[in-house]
């Protein structure tokens, strides 16, 4: 099930604990998935259903997510037992440099 | 996106770690989610349409930011030092606001509440944070040093931008603590509290800064981060003299906000050598740091004997991942290594908006700093003043800086600020103020001699006045304004 996703939405598993906020996505429809199931926004959470086990990893929370040509990015805002999916390729962890606080 | 994902986040993940430290009270993650929602049930109680600060650093600051971003209105914090005429012209400016002070009553179109009062229990708002696109965090003041403040604007996206790209959620060691010192209403004061949040490290404000005090609550509290104004910094420095604090806990210090000279930062790696220096350039418009000079470069410049490697002490490091900087020359043609030029910077985080004047961005999103300067050629950027402040003798632009630095070198010469000046041939000419070291004499004749020794002719200071202080902000901005003003300019 392929959606148009917007900069900003939050999302939720609904197969594990798993919550992630969209920061960037392509202007095409995606069929994103935590655990192997569709994402549902937020708000319209529900009970969860069983989740695939090749689709088991997890996410962790303030990890970002993005494919290997990074034209989208989700940030993991509440950690789960399912891995992030789109149009059925898992999502890697972005690697980002160690910096100093400046603050 | 909006901020209050940040707290929601740190709240879920770690609610019982202490999240501010003020006086004798602390603060978890989860009891600053509950007094952020307490705020925004306020906000949304009054009808106001922003959220504006005017009181001391305290846990209300951190709470009304949060609580503005839930209830969906921007955070205003406003400079308590200024007079009453000026603060009042400020509260004009944001009618509708619900205005956080102990010390001024709401007026006119501006509703009041203490700071107690906004802390105090009460209903909360429930439910998401709003996600309008381009919503407004933060509206800042500008500290006007060279006219009216401009009000800044600062996007969700933006502080957002700037902190998932720069910080780690839960980075921070779980006994990390932070000294705040840099008061709520500095760019500087935001991007504590958000950095901090996110890292999971501790904040321990510090409302009035006093170098003795600071040493002391750094012990007190085992502080192992700060973030200091170059001012600041300079005075813990002149009060240590040769004595090392006792700060076993204190593991990296930043730095930023103005011009630091070199030699003080030398000195600060001297007398704490086993803290991390880190050198941080950003401006209210970028929502804090773009640029990094890090705790590797601080070493690597100290130790080095090459004249460009040791120089880097005195640039404010490369620009981070998120963000590119560029130099353009007054038509705006890109320059290349080492030619000075205006500073360009684009990323995300960088607003460049201000109210009633819209967005300063160009086509290409680029932001004109308005400050001077130019990129070594791996990429460090060596700041030379603000734009504004460069002097025009005759068709001839005159940094000041260059001329600073060399009368700073002089062995009785304390500080020092070079204006322009009017002159009848030239339009402008070179002034000097300069603050000699206690008990020291040197003449003006002495110091243009000097300069003309080591630049042009054109730089010799033709005004040289020897004034006790110069006059600085409280965030150690040097007022130059001021200074042209007692120069006769």
């Amino acid at each position: 099930m392929s959606v148009q996703y917007k900069a900003g939405a939050k999302l939720v598993s609904t197969v594990c604990d798993g919550q992630i906020l969209v920061l960037r996505v392509p202007a095409v429809p995606v069929d994103l998935r935590i655990g192997g199931a569709p994402v549902v926004l937020a708000s319209a959470a529900g009970d969860k259903t069983a989740i695939d086990p090749a689709l088991s990893g997890g996410i962790q929370t303030g990890k970002r997510y993005t494919d290997e040509a990074e034209t989208m990015e989700f940030l993991c805002t509440k950690g789960g037992a399912g891995t992030i999916s789109v149009d059925g390729t898992a999502l890697g962890i972005k690697a980002a440099k160690a910096l100093p606080s400046s603050d | 996106m909006n901020l209050f994902t940040l707290l929601e986040m740190a709240a879920d993940a770690m609610g019982d770690r202490v999240t501010i430290s003020h006086g004798e009270h602390d603060l978890t993650y989860a009891e600053l989610l509950v007094a952020a929602r307490r705020a925004a049930a306020r906000v949304r109680a009054a009808g106001a349409t922003r959220l504006a600060y005017l009181a001391v650093n305290g846990p209300a600051a951190p709470v009304a930011l949060f609580g503005a971003a839930l209830a969906g209105v921007p955070y205003v914090p406003v400079n308590y030092r200024l007079t009453d005429t000026e603060i009042a012209a400020l509260l004009a400016r944001i009618p509708g606001a619900l205005l956080v002070s102990d010390t001024v009553a709401g007026a006119g179109a501006v509703a009041g509440i203490t700071p107690a009062e906004l802390l105090a229990a009460g209903a909360e708002l429930a439910g998401d944070a709003p996600d309008d696109e381009r919503g407004i965090a933060v509206e800042l003041f500008t500290s006007g040093t060279t006219g009216a403040p401009k009000a800044a604007i600062l996007r969700h996206d933006n502080l957002m931008s700037y902190i998932l790209g720069s910080v780690d959620f839960m980075g921070a060691e779980a006994d990390d603590a932070s000294i705040v010192t840099v008061p709520p209403y500095h760019v500087a004061g935001i991007s504590a509290v958000l950095s901090s949040v996110y890292a999971g490290r501790r904040m321990v404000q510090l409302p009035a800064f006093d170098p003795a005090d600071w040493l002391a609550l750094a012990a007190r509290h085992r502080i192992s981060n700060g973030f200091l104004v170059p001012t600041m910094l300079q005075r813990i420095v002149e009060h240590l003299g040769d004595t090392r604090p006792d700060l076993p806990a204190l593991r990296a210090l930043a730095y930023g906000g103005g011009r630091m000279p070199p030699a003080i930062v030398e000195r600060a790696m001297a007398l704490l050598p086993q803290v991390d220096f880190t050198n941080a350039y950003g401006l209210t418009e970028t929502s804090s740091t773009i640029a990094l000079l890090d705790p590797d470069d601080h070493r690597a410049a100290c130790a080095a004997s090459d004249p460009a490697l040791r120089a880097r002490l005195g640039s404010v490091g490369r620009a981070l991942p998120t963000v590119e900087i560029a130099i353009r020359d007054e038509a705006g043609v890109p320059l290349p290594a080492g030619a000075a030029g205006l500073v360009f910077v684009r990323g995300d985080q960088v607003a460049g908006e201000y109210h009633g004047l819209g967005s300063l961005l160009d086509g290409d999103g680029w932001f004109a700093t308005r400050d001077r300067g130019w990129l070594d050629d791996a990429g460090y950027l060596f700041l030379d003043g603000r734009a504004d402040d460069v002097i025009v003798r005759g068709g001839e632009n005159i940094s000041p800086g260059e001329i600073e630095a060399v009368l700073a070198e002089h062995p009785d010469v304390r500080d020092v600020a070079v204006v322009a000046v009017p002159d009848e041939q030239w339009g402008e000419g070179v002034g000097a103020a300069v603050v000699l070291c206690a008990g020291s004499a040197v003449s003006a004749e002495a110091l243009q001699a000097l300069v003309r020794a080591r630049l042009r002719s054109s730089r010799v200071p033709q005004l040289v006045r020897f004034v006790d202080a110069l006059p600085y902000n409280e965030t150690g901005k040097l007022l130059r304004r001021v200074v042209r003003e007692q120069l006769g300019g």
